[in-house]
């Protein structure tokens, strides 16, 4: 899946920036329960972080919260995220789930508690869950029950080069959709790529066009689509409409079309590399960047938000992004709750930020982030105005992957604006 | 087993005269015989049996079954039956409709590329020659090769951005990608065929060759009328082979392209993949492993019955029969 290959990515580049603040602060006190005598269980815990920089830190929590509870034992299971996509569904098929899982809320989360393989955490958690920033936990509130924890929150905005940008003589980053395609005209002029784009991986194609529709409807439409399952409303023919203004620039690299995100020759590569100028990528773009190019671009990175479209209601600090959580399986002892808590507490995220491999959503620690940038993305997706989480998670996976297909469609010149959006009207409606 | 000296003719007078000798209970014993025959041969299938039915048949049972639901294979077996819809959806969709044509064309580049080269280069290589053994390994190395490691090989030559002369940016274009696919895969399975080949070209006898020569047949001639009939087992064996590959391929295209751009290289197994995996409709892509699965069997019977019919009538030992 798209979407798991983008945070496994973000996760495991980050290898080469870690560490530092790795070393051993968190485990002291809040021996929460407090049940000394209680019976042995075990926790089968799932997760995708299966190299450094995070590996080690989940492996260090772990050990401490035993040895706090003497009767638990977490068995720990890293999987790499597509194997551990297959992995999980063969399992949730035959109608288990492991006890602590790897989610990224939304549309999957939703099947999995439609099915009633997870466990509704609302009042399990209502002691603790106000460390959490509220925005964070949205991808895993579904009906108004929560089904998750996230720990990761990010969005999505343009990562460009200043020096490029410079020197086709663009001073200010643009904020709004015609200075942008401006812009992206003097780029061209300047004799310089002006967006790197994976059009192998699809996912990052959609972004444009989920976010023009964000600013033409703003997030309502999404909230609408959701409900009635339309997505051929004049919001989302318009966006496609402005992505083929950009697309008829042709401002991407050569052979965007085979490329991928993390490879490389890849998207992130491109910017890294300084061959093209920027990319609409999350919050873990600048360590793929520098790990895939091997160059280090340092400040001459800079980040701006999506901009508005003329005459839109979205706002400019409207975000789309999302991030990675754990969600509790329906045969989970009550213990996984406990050691979840003890996951997401203030320290506990403050080391694995410390990486910076994460931007974390414990109230507090953020504190521990030691990139400027990373730090100013948080603050972007904390105080954002309203907030969407990436379109091939919100909805049914079916919707989702229909979304991509039909972006990397439109924008390979293989359809028209309004054939996107009644295709992926077939499929919702369908779904 | 002593009866296997014996010639066909010989056999069927054994048996004549002793049915003719003992006409009043020649049958029930015969039968009895058959009976016990039967017994022995059901148990030693059925070891083989289980194996099979646990790993094909039951699988192959639950996908048919599941063909006629919308399930998305969470929670529990499927319970929304929609009848024959996700097949007509399945030939209504033009991706499926590119799928077909993708493998039409793979499979005439394969029968008129593919293996006439690796047969060029099997009868090359009989031939006595310095080195042979070298060139022999060489041919063949890519097919012990993983498929990914294989794919992303040819990732990096493909490479819009690094890729190699030519055929840089291939995978990235829509109208050759699927040639590139295919220069991928011969690469990868000529080797294959050229040892079938090579097996086959090593049965046959060299006086054959050497009386057809006296005779003032040309080489040309001694290919055409001695060696390439033949090679026809063989050779009817690897485009069998060949063929139902191209069916059913998966890995190389998921490790070059994923299908992509824009479905253009896109084969039935990973439209099922991305239908089952991706988009947890598991129903639809149940659908359409049908469908490869007629398409496979429909081809394998005709092809049996019709072209591999003498090749196959000399393997084929019938118990019983005989006696």
């Amino acid at each position: 899946m798209r979407s798991l290959t983008r945070r496994s990515v973000a996760l495991g580049a980050a290898a080469t920036l870690l560490l530092a603040g790795c070393g051993g602060n968190d485990n002291k006190s809040s021996s929460s329960g407090g049940g000394g005598s209680a019976k042995p269980v075990t926790i089968n815990w799932w997760h995708i972080q299966n190299q450094p920089p995070l590996q080690p830190v989940w492996d260090q929590i772990a050990k401490a919260y035993m040895a706090q509870h003497p009767n638990v034992t977490i068995k720990i299971q890293p999987i790499e995220n597509e194997a551990f996509k297959a992995k999980l569904t063969t399992t949730t098929q035959s109608g288990k789930a492991p006890d602590l899982f790897q989610s990224w809320g939304g549309g999957v989360l939703k099947q999995q508690a439609d099915a009633g393989l997870v466990q509704d955490l609302t009042d399990a958690s209502k002691s603790w869950i106000g460390t959490i920033q509220p925005i964070a936990l949205k991808p895993y509130t579904l009906d108004g029950k929560l089904y998750g924890v996230s720990w990761d929150n990010g969005m999505v905005g343009f990562w460009y080069n200043k020096k490029l940008f410079a020197k086709a003589g663009i001073d200010t980053p643009p904020t709004t959709w015609d200075d942008y395609l401006a812009d992206v005209k003097k780029l061209k002029d300047a004799g310089i790529t002006p967006i790197a784009v994976a059009g192998q991986d699809k996912w990052p194609e959609m972004y444009y066009w989920a976010y023009l529709a964000m600013r033409i409807g703003g997030v309502d439409v999404y909230n609408q689509a959701a409900q009635t399952n339309d997505f051929s409303g004049p919001a989302f023919v318009q966006a496609g409409q402005q992505l083929k203004r950009l697309v008829d620039l042709q401002p991407f690299q050569k052979g965007f079309e085979g490329a991928k995100f993390d490879t490389p020759d890849g998207e992130a590569a491109q910017v890294g590399g300084s061959k093209a100028a920027m990319e609409l990528m999350g919050q873990w773009a600048p360590s793929v960047e520098e790990t895939q190019s091997k160059k280090k671009l340092g400040d001459d990175l800079g980040f701006f938000q999506f901009p508005t479209v003329a005459g839109g209601k979205g706002q400019i600090t409207d975000a789309f992004g999302g991030g990675n959580g754990f969600a509790v399986g329906k045969d989970a002892p009550p213990e996984t709750i406990d050691f979840l808590k003890y996951f997401v507490s203030v320290q506990n995220q403050q080391t694995a930020a410390a990486t910076g491999a994460i931007l974390p959503t414990a109230k507090g620690a953020e504190t521990a982030l030691k990139d400027p940038r990373a730090l100013n993305v948080l603050k972007t997706v904390s105080n954002a105005t309203a907030f969407q989480l990436y379109l091939d998670q919100a909805f049914p996976p079916a919707v989702g992957q229909e979304v991509n297909d039909q972006v990397s469609a439109l924008v390979a010149g293989k359809a028209t604006p309004e054939q996107v959006a009644k295709a992926i009207t077939q499929t919702a409606k369908s779904e | 087993m002593a009866r296997s000296s014996l010639t066909d003719e010989q056999t069927r007078d054994v048996v004549s005269t002793s049915r003719a000798a003992k006409p009043a209970d020649g049958g029930r014993t015969r039968r009895r015989r058959r009976r016990r025959t039967f017994v022995t041969i059901v148990l030693f299938l059925l070891p083989a049996f289980v194996l099979f039915a646990l790993l094909v048949l039951v699988p192959f049972a639950v996908a048919a079954y599941s063909s006629f639901f919308k399930w998305n294979g969470l929670g529990g077996p499927p319970d929304d039956y929609v009848g024959l819809d996700n097949f007509k959806k399945l030939f209504g969709d033009p991706v499926f409709h590119a799928d077909l044509r993708h493998m039409m064309i793979l499979v005439v580049l394969s029968l008129v590329v593919q293996l006439p080269l690796a047969l060029g280069l099997a009868l090359m290589l009989s031939q006595r020659f310095h080195g042979r053994a070298v060139y022999r390994v060489l041919f063949f190395a890519p097919f012990v090769l993983s498929e990914v490691i294989a794919g992303v090989l040819f990732n990096i030559l493909f490479s819009a951005e690094n890729g190699i002369g030519l055929a840089a940016g291939w995978l990235a274009d829509p109208s050759r990608v699927l040639y590139a696919l295919f220069i991928v895969l011969t690469w990868k399975y000529f080797g294959l065929h050229m040892m079938l080949y090579l097996a086959g070209r090593q049965n046959i006898p060299q006086e054959l060759l050497d009386a057809a020569a006296t005779d003032g047949a040309g080489p040309w001639r001694q290919f055409r009328h001695v060696t390439l009939p033949l090679l026809g087992p063989t050779i009817r064996i690897s485009v069998f082979l060949s063929v139902i590959g191209v069916i059913q391929l998966f890995d190389m295209v998921w490790v070059l392209t994923t299908g992509g751009p824009v479905h253009s290289s896109e084969t039935m197994a990973v439209t099922m993949f991305n239908f089952g995996f991706r988009r947890f409709q598991v129903g639809y892509a149940s659908a359409i492993t049908m469908v490869m699965f007629l398409i496979s069997l429909v081809f394998a019977l005709f092809y049996q019955r019709f072209v591999m019919r003498r090749d196959i009538q000399g393997a084929i030992t019938v118990m019983g029969e005989t006696r």
